[in-house]
């Protein structure tokens, strides 16, 4: 019983010009992202994972190939798609309430109805209190939580994550990707993780794409089956399988230190 | 909180010697002042140094005295201020236009930038006679003048602002499909607040030199007029005088725009 096909990756290919000359950062790239699904992907640097996640958001045109999501050709930024940048780029002159009011805001969809949803995520994830607060004057977690209200906000079918956490030092990575985790279970969303860390791919994901070098090419796909208790990020990363997982993805990235 | 701020004999005596230290500076700073006056006084009455030429503190009072009298001193101090701040407020305001037009059209600034470079190394005083020549002998050159000798530096430096928001910013409001006269009002302008501050302390600087200058050139009236004048017919006490106005002057505006800068930029 498999979930509908919510995003389908067509024959994408990306190529660069620039006046050194050009660059092909994706080659033909296909691939299908079920309702509900959560999908990593990992390659070596500058193999256009970015790349392809930016496609996906319509922020950039494929050279070849097309996206569809629900059917409909990706042309530009939709609010279908939530779109997360690296670091949470909270607007620092505004306060927590008027920053998860900004997708709205540029969508001119600020009413009633979408406020009173956002204030409902803002209790449940506890940043009720703090939504006359600017920015700075919250932790790491509490601000990356916002940033992802502020994409909830417009009740996008899917999330995309672009190296999300890597701005965040190492323990408040993990407590930060373990609520972003349920968070995004909760709300039933579908999600696709761009990033460097394999451990961070495979806590989170129900899939990870592992790319190749540049120009990017899907190298393997691996449906992660964990068992564990507890089916959170920092909870997967206790199961057996893991380590396995890890040592595959690990070599198929074929790292060599220079 | 966390901690409790309990306050340790250690820190307490920390604080103290920082209070201490700046009570010290403070101090120093008045003594410094008082000083130079005393000594200035004592030198021109003494006749070490002549005070027809290098004025006294007390025939500087007596000339801010008389001028108070007469009634002429606030039509003066009002006439140059005004200049002043209409030339830094136009010259903030359009550097800030010119510089948002620079951003809209990529095209534009590269077309512009060898021009902005020429003018932003010309000595603007040296426009003086061709704004006269222009706009006549009055306050309308004087304006111009003061804004002229802002307004190129407020375009270099708001537009380097413009152009270093942090560009994942703007591919957020990107991604939320925003136009760019939304990327505009939504990050650009909002984001660059403390450059185009910046930008309106330095102003505050120039416009003065703008002003004075100007009036060094063309004007029956002014802080700059009363210098230029009392040269001529070799009153220093009355130029001294009035530099010591536009001293206070000069600083009060100063402090006044720090207090602009404190209300706009609460979210620091």
């Amino acid at each position: 019983m498999r979930a509908e096909t919510l995003v389908r990756i067509e024959n994408v290919s990306k190529t660069y010009h620039s006046p050194e000359g050009e660059i092909s950062a994706l080659q033909d790239i296909s691939l299908n992202i079920a309702e509900g699904e959560f999908v990593s992907i990992v390659g070596p640097s500058g193999c256009g994972k970015s790349t392809l996640l930016n496609i996906i958001a319509g922020l950039v045109e494929p050279s070849a190939g097309a996206v569809y999501i629900k059917g409909q050709e990706v042309t530009g930024p939709t609010s279908l798609v939530g779109y997360m940048p690296q670091s949470d780029q909270l607007f620092e002159w505004r306060t927590i309430w008027r920053n998860v009011l900004l997708g709205l805001e540029v969508l001119n969809k600020v009413n009633s109805d979408t406020k009173l949803q956002a204030e409902k995520m803002l209790r449940t994830y506890g940043l009720y209190e703090f939504r006359k607060a600017y920015p700075s004057q919250l932790s790491g977690g509490m601000r990356q939580r916002a940033a992802l209200i502020r994409t909830l906000a417009i009740n996008p079918e899917i999330l995309l994550l672009d190296e999300a956490f890597s701005a965040l030092d190492y323990q408040t990575r993990l407590v930060v990707a373990d609520e972003v985790k349920q968070i995004i279970t909760r709300e039933n969303k579908t999600a696709v993780l761009v990033t460097h860390d394999i451990s961070e791919a495979i806590s989170m994901a129900d899939r990870v794409v592992v790319l190749t070098k540049r120009p990017g090419k899907i190298k393997n796909i691996h449906q992660v089956v964990l068992t564990c208790e507890s089916h959170t990020p920092i909870g997967c990363r206790e199961a057996v399988e893991f380590r396995d997982y890890f040592n595959k993805i690990w070599k198929e990235l074929d790292v060599h230190a220079e | 909180m966390p901690n409790k701020p309990t306050i340790s004999q250690e820190h307490l005596a920390y604080l103290h010697g920082k209070k201490l230290y700046r009570k010290r500076v403070v101090a120093a700073q008045i003594l410094l002042l008082i000083g130079f006056i005393a000594f200035w006084e004592v030198a021109a009455a003494l006749r070490w140094i002549d005070p027809f030429i290098a004025s006294q503190p007390t025939r500087i009072v007596k000339t801010l005295i008389s001028l108070h009298r007469e009634g002429t001193l606030y039509h003066h101090i009002g006439v140059t201020v005004l200049e002043t701040v209409a030339g830094f407020t136009l010259g903030t305001i359009m550097g800030t236009v010119i510089a948002i037009a620079l951003w809209w059209s990529d095209f534009l600034a590269e077309v512009l930038d060898p021009y902005l470079v020429v003018i932003n190394s010309l000595p603007k005083v040296a426009l003086g006679p061709i704004l006269i020549v222009w706009l006549g002998q009055g306050m309308r050159a004087i304006v111009t003048m003061a804004l002229f000798v802002s307004l190129i530096v407020t375009i270099i430096g708001v537009y380097t602002g413009f152009s270093q928001v942090d560009e994942n910013k703007i591919k957020l409001l990107k991604s939320f499909g925003a136009s760019k006269m939304q990327i505009l009002q939504k990050v650009i302008l909002p984001a660059s607040v403390p450059t185009i501050i910046s930008a309106l302390k330095i102003n505050v600087g120039l416009s003065w030199v703008g002003a004075i200058v100007g009036e060094f050139l063309v004007s029956r009236a002014g802080l700059g007029y009363l210098i230029v004048y009392g040269g001529q017919v070799f009153r220093l006490d009355l130029v001294m005088a009035s530099v010591i106005i536009l001293c206070i002057a000069a600083a009060l505006m100063y402090q006044l725009v720090i207090i602009f800068e404190k209300i706009v930029l609460k979210w620091q």
